[in-house]
C-alpha cells in the first residue's frame, strides 16, 4: 500500500479535528479526499507529510510510519500546502532549484517529470514568485513538489482559488503524472472534481463518510432524484418545503434536486402541486444523483 | 530592504553621536544682587565668562526669581545678599544663597560642581585682594589637584559614546532581522513547505543565521568607517580583536533571536519580545549609567548582558588599546553565551508540532 491509515485520531483544545480516520490508498492510485472547510483534510495531510503527531492510531507512506521513520518520508514524498508556501521573492527559477538542492538533486536530473507543467512558467522563470499569477502559483508549486521525483504527491486544496480553465488543467496534469506511477492523495472541497480521482473518500467533522469509486458513491443514493425548474426560484422552493411528501431539496443551479419519501412518487401530482401554488413554466425530470447528493446525503 | 538595514542606523549613528551628550552646557542662569557692590558684580562677571552659563537676566526680588523658575525659564539661581561685600573685608566670609532646578537629578548635581567652581576661583582671587600684606604669614599653604584624564584627556563625550552607539546598532539590527526571520517564515507558510523537505535542523539554522551574521560585520565596518571619519574616535587597540570579538558577539545576539523566533507565531510578538530584552540589555549595559553605581543585584543582572561585555570591551580596545589577554574574560562569557544560545535554539526549532 502507498498510503495506509489506520484508526487515526487526532484532538486541538477541544476541537476532534480527526476521528478514528482509516483508509489505504494503492500504488498508482489518485484518491481524492472530499469535504467542506473544516472536515479535517489539512490535519489529516500534516499527519502523513510528518509535520504533526496524531493523538492515536498509525499511518505509513510508502510502508514507513509517519512517527518512527519521518525523515525517510520526508525524501520520497512532495507536499504541496492549501496556502501558496515558496518563497515570493525568489524567482521561478531560484525557487526550483532551491528545492532541488535541498533534496539533494537537481533541476535537470528530474526535468522530464516536471518538464510538461514547467514550460509553461518557464517564460517568466526570471520573475518573482510572488508576483505571478494564481495558476502559475500552482504549477510552480507542483513543480517544487515533483522536483525530487517522489513516490507519493499530497495535494491540499491545489485548486482553491483558481480559475475553472486553470483548473482543469491542472487535473489534466495530475491524470497525466498518474501515469508516472506517482500515488496522489488529493483534497478539494470540488464535488465536480471528484468524479475526476479514482476513489474518492467523503469526509465531515473529522469523520470519513464513505470511501468508494466516484460511481459507486453515486450508486448510494437511495432514492430518484428529479430535476424541478419553475419561473420561480425562490417560491418553488418554499412551495416544495412546505410539500409534506419531500424527501429532500437542494438547489443546483438552474435546478432543484427534489427526491419524495413515497415509492409510488407520480410527477403529475407534484406538478399539480405547485400549479396550485401559482408556479408557472413547471419542468420535472429525472436526473441521475451526483456526488453532490450523495454528500448531502451522507452529511445528513 | 538592504538599503533600509544600512542607513537608517548610519543615520543614528551619526544624530546620537552628536546628539546624546552628558556635557551641560547652556544653563539659563539668573541672579539677584541684592548687594550692588563692586565685589557682586565682579562675581556676576565670572558667570558670564563661562561657557556653561547663559546670564539671562538680574530679578528684582526672590519671589520673581522663583516663579521664572517655576515656568521653567531659568535653571539656576543665584542670590547675593546685602552687605557682601562688606561682609567679605571685615568677617572675610559672606553667603551666597544658589537655588537649582533639581527636575534632572543628574545634571542639577552638574550645574552644582559649575557654580561650585567659579565661586571657587572668585573666592581665590578675593583672598588675594583683601589680604594684608600682615596676614601674609598666616596664609596657610593650599593644595592644588591638577586632573589627568587618562584614554580620553579632553573628556571628549563622542569618544565615549560612538564606540557605545556602534554595539546598540549592530545588536539592534541583529536581533530585530533574526528574531522575526523564522517567525515570518511561519507567517507566511514557507515553513511548513521546507519542514517536510530532508533538510537538516542545524543546516536551516546555519543557513538563517549566516546572512545576518555577514550583515552585522558589514554594519561594524561602516560604523567604524564613519567613527574615524565623522568623528575622529582614536582606535588604538587592534581592528583585528575588534571583530574576532564581534564576530562571537554576533552569535550570541542571533541566537536570542532565533530562540525568540522559535516561541513566537507572529511578527508582532517576536518585535515585542525582542523590544523587551532591548530595552533592558540597553539600559543596563553600562552605555548611558556606570555598572557600579547599580544596585547589587542589578549588577548581578548585568553578566547576563551580552552587550555589557560588547561596550565594555569596544572601549577597552578602541580607547585603552587592549589586547586579547586583557579582554579574555569577557570573550570567554561571550563564547559560552553564544554556545548555549544557539544550542538552545538549535533544540527549540522543530520541524514537527
Amino acid at each position: 500500500m502507498s498510503i495506509s491509515v489506520s484508526n487515526i485520531s487526532k484532538s486541538y483544545k477541544n476541537v476532534n479535528a480527526l476521528q478514528n480516520i482509516s483508509f489505504d490508498v494503492k500504488p498508482g492510485e489518485l484518491f481524492g479526499l472530499i469535504g467542506p472547510d473544516g472536515a479535517g483534510k489539512t490535519t489529516l495531510f500534516r499527519i502523513l507529510t510528518t509535520l504533526l503527531v496524531p493523538d492515536a492510531g498509525h499511518a505509513t507512506v510508502t510502508d514507513l510510519d509517519v512517527v518512527t521513520h519521518y525523515k525517510a518520508i520526508r525524501n520520497s514524498v512532495g507536499y504541496m500546502p492549501g496556502k501558496f508556501s515558496l518563497y515570493q521573492d525568489l524567482t521561478v527559477e531560484e525557487n526550483l532549484h532551491f528545492f532541488a538542492t535541498i533534496f539533494g538533486t537537481t533541476i535537470e536530473e528530474n526535468y522530464d517529470l516536471i518538464k510538461d507543467i514547467y514550460v509553461q512558467i518557464e517564460p517568466f522563470k526570471k520573475r518573482r514568485a510572488g508576483k505571478l499569477s494564481g495558476g502559475m502559483k500552482q504549477k510552480l508549486a507542483l513543480s517544487c513538489a515533483l522536483i525530487h521525483k517522489p513516490n507519493v504527491l499530497f495535494l491540499d486544496e491545489p485548486t482553491t482559488g483558481v480559475d475553472p480553465v486553470s483548473r482543469k488543467e491542472f487535473w489534466d496534469m495530475l491524470k497525466r503524472l498518474q501515469q508516472k506511477d506517482i500515488t496522489i492523495l488529493v483534497s478539494t472541497p470540488y464535488m465536480d472534481e471528484a468524479a475526476l480521482c479514482d476513489r474518492i473518500a467523503l469526509m465531515q467533522n473529522g469523520k470519513i463518510l464513505e470511501i468508494d469509486t466516484p460511481a459507486a458513491i453515486v450508486k448510494h443514493y437511495p432514492k430518484t432524484i428529479y430535476n424541478v425548474s419553475s419561473n420561480n426560484m425562490y417560491q418553488l422552493l418554499e412551495s416544495l418545503k412546505a410539500y409534506k411528501h419531500h424527501y429532500s431539496i437542494y438547489p443546483f443551479g438552474e435546478f432543484v434536486h427534489y427526491s419524495d419519501k413515497r415509492t409510488d412518487f407520480n410527477t403529475e401530482d407534484l406538478k399539480a402541486y405547485l400549479e396550485s401554488r401559482n408556479l408557472s413554466n413547471i419542468n420535472i425530470e429525472k436526473t441521475a444523483a451526483t456526488i453532490e447528493d450523495t454528500f448531502m446525503e451522507l452529511a445528513k | 530592504m538592504l538599503p533600509i538595514i544600512f542607513v537608517l542606523p548610519l543615520i543614528q549613528l551619526v544624530i546620537l553621536s552628536n546628539a546624546a551628550t552628558f556635557e551641560i552646557k547652556n544653563i539659563a542662569f539668573a541672579y539677584i544682587d541684592n548687594d550692588h557692590s563692586s565685589a557682586s558684580r565682579a562675581l556676576i562677571e565670572k558667570f558670564n565668562a563661562s561657557t556653561y552659563f547663559n546670564v539671562l537676566t538680574h530679578f528684582p526680588s526672590e519671589a520673581k526669581a522663583s516663579a521664572a523658575m517655576l515656568k521653567g525659564e531659568v535653571d539656576v539661581v543665584l542670590e547675593i545678599p546685602r552687605h557682601f561685600e562688606r561682609q567679605l573685608q571685615k568677617s572675610k566670609q559672606a553667603h551666597l544663597g544658589v537655588t537649582i532646578n533639581a527636575i534632572d537629578g543628574a545634571a542639577a548635581g552638574v550645574k552644582n560642581v559649575y557654580v561650585t567652581q567659579i565661586i571657587q576661583t572668585f573666592n581665590q582671587h578675593i583672598k588675594v585682594n583683601l589680604l594684608q600684606p600682615s596676614d601674609m604669614l598666616s596664609q596657610p599653604s593650599t593644595i592644588n589637584t591638577i586632573p589627568l584624564f587618562w584614554y580620553n584627556e579632553t573628556l571628549n563625550y563622542k569618544t565615549f559614546m560612538v564606540p557605545g552607539i556602534l554595539v546598540l546598532l549592530v545588536t539592534m539590527i541583529t536581533l530585530f532581522l533574526s528574531g522575526m526571520n523564522i517567525v515570518r517564515e511561519k507567517e507566511i507558510g514557507t515553513l511548513e513547505q521546507i519542514n517536510v523537505t530532508p533538510i537538516k535542523k542545524r543546516q536551516f539554522i546555519i543557513g538563517k543565521l549566516f546572512p545576518f551574521w555577514v550583515l552585522g560585520l558589514g554594519l561594524l565596518t561602516i560604523g567604524l568607517t564613519i567613527a574615524k571619519l565623522i568623528f575622529n574616535i582614536p582606535m588604538i587597540g587592534s581592528l583585528a580583536l575588534m571583530y574576532f570579538y564581534t564576530s562571537i558577539y554576533i552569535l550570541v545576539v542571533l541566537g536570542i533571536g532565533l530562540f525568540i523566533s522559535n516561541f513566537t507565531d507572529t511578527q508582532q510578538q517576536a518585535m515585542f519580545i525582542s523590544w523587551f530584552f532591548m530595552v533592558i540589555f540597553i539600559l543596563m549595559s553600562g552605555l548611558f549609567t556606570p555598572i557600579e553605581s547599580m544596585p547589587k543585584w542589578a549588577q548581578i543582572i548585568t553578566e547576563f548582558n551580552p552587550i555589557k561585555y560588547f561596550v565594555e570591551v569596544m572601549r577597552m580596545v578602541m580607547l585603552k588599546g587592549s589586547g586579547f589577554m586583557d579582554i579574555l574574560p569577557q570573550v570567554t562569557k561571550t563564547l559560552l553565551y553564544a554556545l548555549i544560545m544557539n544550542g538552545l535554539a538549535v533544540w527549540s526549532y522543530k520541524k514537527t508540532s
